[in-house]
């Protein structure tokens, strides 16, 4: 029994992992392969969580909903709403310099942010969405369909990871490289710098949406404590630096292992005392922390540094 | 009016104050290290909570315990800069700038720690408000707030201009190149824009915690309209950084003054949006702010 129950733990720690793994490629294109600060990530996110959620549920009369679309659907309009969302930002912002972009990022997150508590007729407000769909979820039900979510996740992996390091080794992925390493050298070669970045970024905001529909799949239920800024933000930026930033598969690995830290640490702090259990999130926020300053000092190339393809000579 | 000056003007006056000290710490610290410190916010709260501790044991004014809050906060920032930013000094400044991402994590998860999550008053109950000539009614704390930040300014303003100190933090930040060659210690500059930075923030800190009340996100929710501030003051103008805090907080306020019919221009809830959308305006058409500071 006890193993059966660790079982699905790793299951569940799995699936979270590769909802991570997705945006952790996502910030792969923005940062890793152009260069663009973007610190609202969970923003993004959330969009594509609420959009997903929305689309998919029966009607209710607390928020915008009852289209009961399929979850296909879901997923291609969460991409669709992020993208866009990534669109109306980029227009404005991705002229700024990284510093000014970071702090754009960061007030755009809080911003969504505002929204999504405040519009109760689109989110019920700080009540949430509850009721969201699961696929199949008609057909199996209790563990055996975390199994099949696990599947799911892990296609949508499989599918990000592949378009992802197409964009890389394409002439397209290259230019972006050569914009982050040397703008004046690409702009000077007659690449439309803003035009790539704004490409980068909405195709980085839609796969995070992606990730947020997701996650909203996964959990049912949708408030916007689900989208706490700084720990999916955060977390994120901590993946792809010690992934090793501008390697796809980096940014897979370096998810997946700061996430069994990270999950690792709960089952320790769960043995505490109770007068410190609530305390032991704090030291663990404090722990990844501390990880990030190591790992930019002393590690910043990552578990899996980038790796230029070769230029094909024919 | 006298509603617009009480109950608009007067609390835009005293979080401009806020921003104005908060925002002087980033604009120095963007001027001279050259990156944006993300940490700033949280730097306040370890500041506001270090008054809020030594109330707790010295019967005194929090006002008065400010320099507890100070050192606190200074000796936060000195460890940070020596053990975090100075080994990324070397790298391109958006490394200390995750770094600083980090470090507020650090500091809030600290916060949270030693002084629990929940919301702690400096001093509890509630105090009339004063009122002169029968029409003003200003609470006690935003004319302190208002006038001590009106003396630091003035302060602040005499060390930049005319200790060598300060004189060597302004040609540091405008010109760092010329400065090195002149012989500036530039370490010493640096150390010291930590110092008054964090000073600053320290006080901060403390007058958000007492307009409202202490918790963990304290600082952090008043991060981007201290950006937003520096950005209109112009990047390394500490002065033009106070205009740029009174300015957010002012127009924060009074965009849910009831303008043009009765109501709010501006949904209060929405209220933190309006500095967000001042600063992205004035980095696309007017990025060196108002007093011409440093473009990066």
């Amino acid at each position: 029994m006890e193993l059966t129950g660790l079982f699905f733990y790793l299951v569940s720690v799995l699936i979270a992992g590769g909802i991570y793994a997705v945006l952790c490629l996502a910030l792969n294109v923005q940062w890793g392969m152009g260069g663009l600060f973007n610190a609202g990530i969970a923003g993004f996110f959330a969009v594509g969580a609420y959009t997903s959620a929305i689309v998919t549920t029966a009607v209710s009369t607390k928020h915008l909903g009852g289209f009961e679309l399929p979850i296909p659907f879901g997923l291609v309009a969460a991409m669709i709403v992020a993208g866009v969302t990534g669109w109306v930002v980029a227009k404005i912002c991705v002229r700024l310099k990284s510093d000014y972009l970071a702090m754009a990022s960061v007030g755009i997150a809080e911003i969504l942010r505002l929204v999504i508590v405040n519009e109760s007729w689109l989110t019920n407000g700080s009540l949430g969405i509850a009721g969201v769909p699961r696929p199949f979820g008609d057909l199996v039900q209790g563990r055996e369909a975390d199994l099949l979510y696990l599947a799911m996740v892990w296609l949508c992996v499989l599918a990000v990871y592949i378009l992802c390091q197409r964009l890389y080794v394409s002439p397209w992925g290259r230019t972006l490289r050569a914009i982050r390493d040397n703008e004046d050298s690409a702009r000077a070669a007659g690449k439309d710098v803003d035009w790539f970045r704004l490409q980068t970024f909405v195709i980085g905001c839609a796969i995070m949406g992606l990730a947020g529909a997701l996650s909203a799949h996964y959990f049912k239920f949708l408030s916007p404590s689900a989208t706490e800024p700084l720990l999916v933000t955060f977390l994120v930026w901590v993946m792809l630096m010690a992934g090793g930033s501008g390697n796809n598969k980096g940014a897979i690995v370096g998810a997946l292992a700061i996430w069994f830290i990270w999950s690792a640490t709960e089952i320790i702090t769960s043995r505490l005392p109770p007068e410190w259990i609530t305390r032991s999130s704090y030291i663990r926020m404090l722990l990844v922390g501390l990880l990030l300053q190591f790992v930019l000092q002393k590690f910043r190339s990552g578990l899996i540094p980038e790796k230029s393809p070769k230029i094909r000579s024919d | 009016m006298i509603d617009f000056i009480n109950l608009y003007l007067v609390p835009g006056l005293t979080i401009g104050s806020v921003y104005a000290l908060g925002a002087v710490g980033i604009s120095m610290i963007f001027g001279i290290l050259r990156f944006a410190h993300f940490a700033h916010g949280d730097l306040m709260t370890i500041g506001g909570y270090g008054v809020l501790t030594a109330v707790w044991f010295i019967p005194l004014h929090p006002l008065l315990l400010l320099p507890v809050g100070m050192a606190l906060a200074i000796g936060a920032a000195l460890a940070v800069d020596e053990f975090f930013y100075k080994p990324l000094r070397k790298l391109p400044t958006i490394y200390t700038v995750i770094a600083s991402f980090g470090v507020a994590l650090i500091f809030r998860s600290l916060a949270q720690l030693f002084w629990s999550s929940g919301n702690q008053v400096f001093v509890s109950g509630v105090r009339p408000p004063m009122v002169f000539f029968d029409t003003f009614r200003i609470s006690e704390l935003h004319l302190q707030v208002i006038i001590l930040t009106l003396i630091i300014a003035v302060a602040l303003h005499f060390f930049l201009t005319r200790s060598k100190l300060g004189r060597a933090m302004r040609a540091v930040s405008d010109e760092p190149e010329l400065a090195a060659v002149a012989g500036l210690d530039t370490e010493r500059v640096v150390r010291w824009t930590w110092v008054i930075g964090a000073a600053l923030a320290a006080t901060a800190g403390v007058f958000a915690g007492m307009d409202t009340s202490m918790h963990p996100n304290l600082g952090w929710n008043l991060l981007l309209a201290m950006f937003a501030a520096a950005v209109l003051g112009g990047i390394g103008k500490p002065m033009g950084a106070i205009a740029g805090g009174l300015i957010i907080g002012i127009a924060e306020e009074t965009a849910t003054f009831t303008w043009l019919s009765d109501e709010p221009l501006i949904s209060p809830s929405y209220k933190s949006a309006v500095a967000f959308f001042i600063m992205v305006a004035l980095l696309l058409f007017r990025p060196q702010g108002l007093f011409k500071g440093r473009l990066l």
